[in-house]
């Protein structure tokens, strides 16, 4: 299974170059949330991106009609079509998402609350707030045929996206898949997670850091297309890189708050290692799900631990959360995406802004932007609910 | 499919009452079940929505610490999925001798606690419950079964219409195929609000909301339910809801034989039943359409649909059931579940 074609928006860029380049130098891409009102709300920043009122391409009737993050991800999804030199054609879809159309869902319920509101606005309203409505209208314009999934699983979504459509391929009943995930800043979302008290107040992340003091929320979408080897070669496609393993779990430990030891992690780490038939050290970098709060990262470093054994602290990590944020139900899919950045640059993405790293962290914590040989990155996802899921990318022809 | 899958336990929470048996009675009684009126004040006016809830009387939602707080869609679907799971499994379970995946399918969600957290976040976002915010996530219901169930195999959260609940049963086999899981439950849950029971009226002052859940147990077994065909849903995309119906149709390929039932998605509101109807418009033989007793539950729907199919070949009535779901706006969908061994006929 390869991946043949990547694109991806975050606040970072509007597309996989622009993305490198501001990952390759260690750029933190957070800025006040204009979108909502935050005024009353703990924070006021976020990884929002600068999206424009029109997109080039997208006809007017059907943006008019497309919400915020739907927008993004047809964005991600056209540039993994192209770059996989493709214009649609059959092949399934699988997306995740969070939020999913929430900013108009809020829409719905302010009108709602209107005496004068018209039912023929509100019907609009319900029927675009509806995400599988919205990816059907997507896979249309992409001209993309083929069944299609929408998988929720909080801030996993993303990878279990892929990894379903990795499994899709695997099992041969598709030549190749389009996936991916996204979500867009809103403001009940916004309000949720400072209410649990899970935002930085300072606004930056700080993930691994000893003194870290939450997440900051981010939007934005990654998509790519993932095929089997055979199709790809049979019509010349360019490998990006091959999808050797895939693992998914769930910690049945709390609504909110992993295992501390990271034991379904560690289930999942294990499994798509077990999957592509390697051992940890063999690993060069791992994109953690590192959110920055204080359960989730010693969660995630005691996994790491006890995955890697005594090999722990050559294993290289960063988080890339510290950078543009958490994007939910696309930072699985955006992830995966900077993994590949990543092996075709030769270069490790950074965790930003940590003063003093946890004792956690008993891997090599990177912290600044740095070369390196990339062959194998095995990214982690942990949603809200357990959803746990590990995905690993090798460049092609690894032994 | 290369392993024979069979539907080995069902459970439901519908308006009817708590539990299969009661859906099943009121579906062959066709009874008219009693309606509530949801009430709220918009401006001066009140506005009124007639809906079908599920009754308080004769719940039986499992107790269980995390799910305290929980709103009725994650109450409705433990009841559904303890049914369908049946006690020996769920021992076997929360024993950690049975490796069982959840797949559950939504439209709507935890609309009750969105719409209060929502509320009180446009109020004072400081004073905005925390106690909230996380069962209004798609896969908090999902969640919890996970965690009542002790089970940490694939948990997957689908959103779509009501043929969503066909894809994820599709998941389900994908899962107990590759050896990922020994058996899934295949659940469907949604709960009744004024803004999505408001909402559907938008469609159609016909329809008449409705709330509930439905589970199906799917394992490599045999049984009276035998998954026997689901293929590929035809999707919207580049099909209206007319072809694509066809297009289903024609994909299930079974003649009416007068021992195969069909059990529809009509709900009686003819606007949004034609594609359905006409696909379906030769069909002589018995058919059964849940939802013109059961109401409009959206999300639920097909998994009503699913669970009464395969009650019908349990009770030997019928040798062959069709499921057919043209969902609102995603896909059509449909499977064919087989009596095994095949029900004498007279």
């Amino acid at each position: 299974m390869v991946v043949t074609g990547a694109g991806i928006v975050s606040p970072m860029g509007m597309d996989f170059a622009e993305n490198a380049a501001g990952f390759r130098a260690g750029r933190s891409a957070f800025s006040p949330v204009t979108l909502f009102d935050v005024s009353r709300q703990r924070v006021g920043t976020a990884g929002q991106v600068d999206l424009a009122e029109t997109c080039a391409g997208l006809p007017h009737r059907a943006a008019s009609r497309m919400d915020r993050g739907t927008r993004l991800a047809w964005l991600a999804a056209r540039e993994a079509l192209s770059a996989a030199g493709l214009s649609g054609g059959a092949m399934p879809m699988v997306v995740g998402t969070s939020a999913a159309a929430m900013p108009i869902g809020e829409d719905y319920y302010r009108a709602a609350h209107l005496p004068q509101t018209t039912s023929r606005s509100q019907l609009r309203r319900v029927e675009t707030y509806q995400a599988q409505r919205q990816i059907t209208d997507m896979a249309r314009l992409l001209g993309v045929d083929g069944r299609i999934r929408v998988v929720s699983n909080a801030c996993a979504s993303g990878a279990n996206a892929i990894g379903q459509a990795f499994h899709l391929v695997r099992m041969g009943r598709a030549e190749r898949v389009l996936a991916g995930g996204y979500d867009a800043l809103c403001q009940l979302v916004f309000a949720g997670f400072d209410t649990l008290q899970a935002l930085s107040p300072s606004g930056i992340p700080r993930p691994f850091d000893a003194a870290r003091d939450g997440l900051a929320l981010g939007e934005g979408a990654g998509f790519m297309v993932v095929e089997s080897a055979a199709s790809a070669k049979s019509r010349g496609a360019r490998v990006i890189a091959e999808i050797t393993g895939y693992g998914a779990a769930t910690d049945i430990h709390h609504l909110t708050q992993p295992h501390p030891e990271g034991d379904a992690a560690l289930v999942t780490m294990s499994a798509a290692c077990a999957m592509a038939g390697i051992a940890p050290e063999q690993i060069d970098y791992i994109n953690s799900h590192g959110t920055g709060t204080p359960l989730n990262d010693v969660a995630e470093g005691n996994a790491i631990r006890r995955w890697a054994g005594d090999r722990v602290s050559s294993i290289k990590v960063s988080s890339t959360k510290s950078a543009i944020g958490h994007l939910l139900g696309g930072a699985g899919a955006v992830e995966s995406v900077i993994c590949l950045m990543a092996m075709e640059g030769q270069w490790l993405p950074a965790s930003l802004h940590v003063r003093e790293p946890d004792p956690v962290c008993a891997f090599d914590l990177i912290r600044e932007p740095r070369e390196a040989r990339v062959a194998r990155a095995l990214t982690n996802s942990f949603g809200f609910g357990g959803a746990n899921a590990t995905l690993i990318f090798a460049k092609e022809g690894l032994p | 499919m290369s392993r024979d899958l069979a539907i080995t336990g069902t459970g439901a929470v519908s308006p009817a009452g708590w539990g299969v048996a009661a859906m099943m009675r009121a579906l062959e009684s066709a009874e008219t079940l009693p309606l509530s009126l949801l009430e709220r004040a918009c401006g001066d006016a009140m506005v009124t929505t007639p809906v079908l809830r599920v009754p308080a009387q004769g719940a039986t939602a499992p107790k269980f610490a995390r799910m305290r707080r929980s709103s009725p869609i994650t109450k409705f679907a433990a009841a559904a999925a303890m049914e369908a799971l049946g006690e020996t499994r769920f021992a076997e379970s929360t024993a950690g001798r049975l490796r069982v995946g959840v797949v559950f399918t939504l439209t709507n969600g935890c609309v009750n606690y969105s719409n209060r957290f929502f509320s009180e976040v446009l109020s004072d976002p400081a004073l905005a419950s925390p106690i909230l915010f996380p069962e209004t996530v798609f896969n908090a219901p999902s969640s919890h079964l996970s965690a009542l169930i002790g089970s940490s195999a694939p948990n997957d959260t689908l959103v779509g219409d009501a043929s969503a609940f066909l894809s994820g049963i599709d998941l389900a086999a994908e899962w107990i195929e590759r050896g990922d899981v020994d058996g899934c439950l295949v659940v469907a849950s949604e709960e009744i609000d004024w803004l999505s029971a408001e909402g559907l009226r938008h469609y159609s002052k016909s329809y008449l909301p409705s709330e509930g859940a439905a589970a199906i147990y799917l394992e490599a077994a045999g049984g009276p339910a035998m998954l026997e065909h689901l293929p590929d849903p035809v999707s919207y995309q580049f099909h209206g809801r007319l072809e694509a119906a066809r297009l289903m149709r024609a994909n299930l390929a079974v003649a009416d034989d007068g021992a195969t039932l069909l059990v529809d998605g009509l709900s009686g509101v003819r606007r949004f039943d034609a594609p359905e109807a006409a696909a379906w418009s030769d069909w002589s033989g018995p058919r059964r359409s849940p939802k013109r007793v059961l109401g409009e539950s959206m999300g639920a729907a097909a998994a009503f649909q699913v669970v009464a199919a395969a009650e019908s070949l349990v009770s030997g009535a019928f040798r062959q059931a069709i499921v057919s779901s043209v969902g609102s706006n995603q896909q059509a969908a449909g499977l064919v579940l087989r009596r095994d061994p095949p029900a004498q006929m007279p």
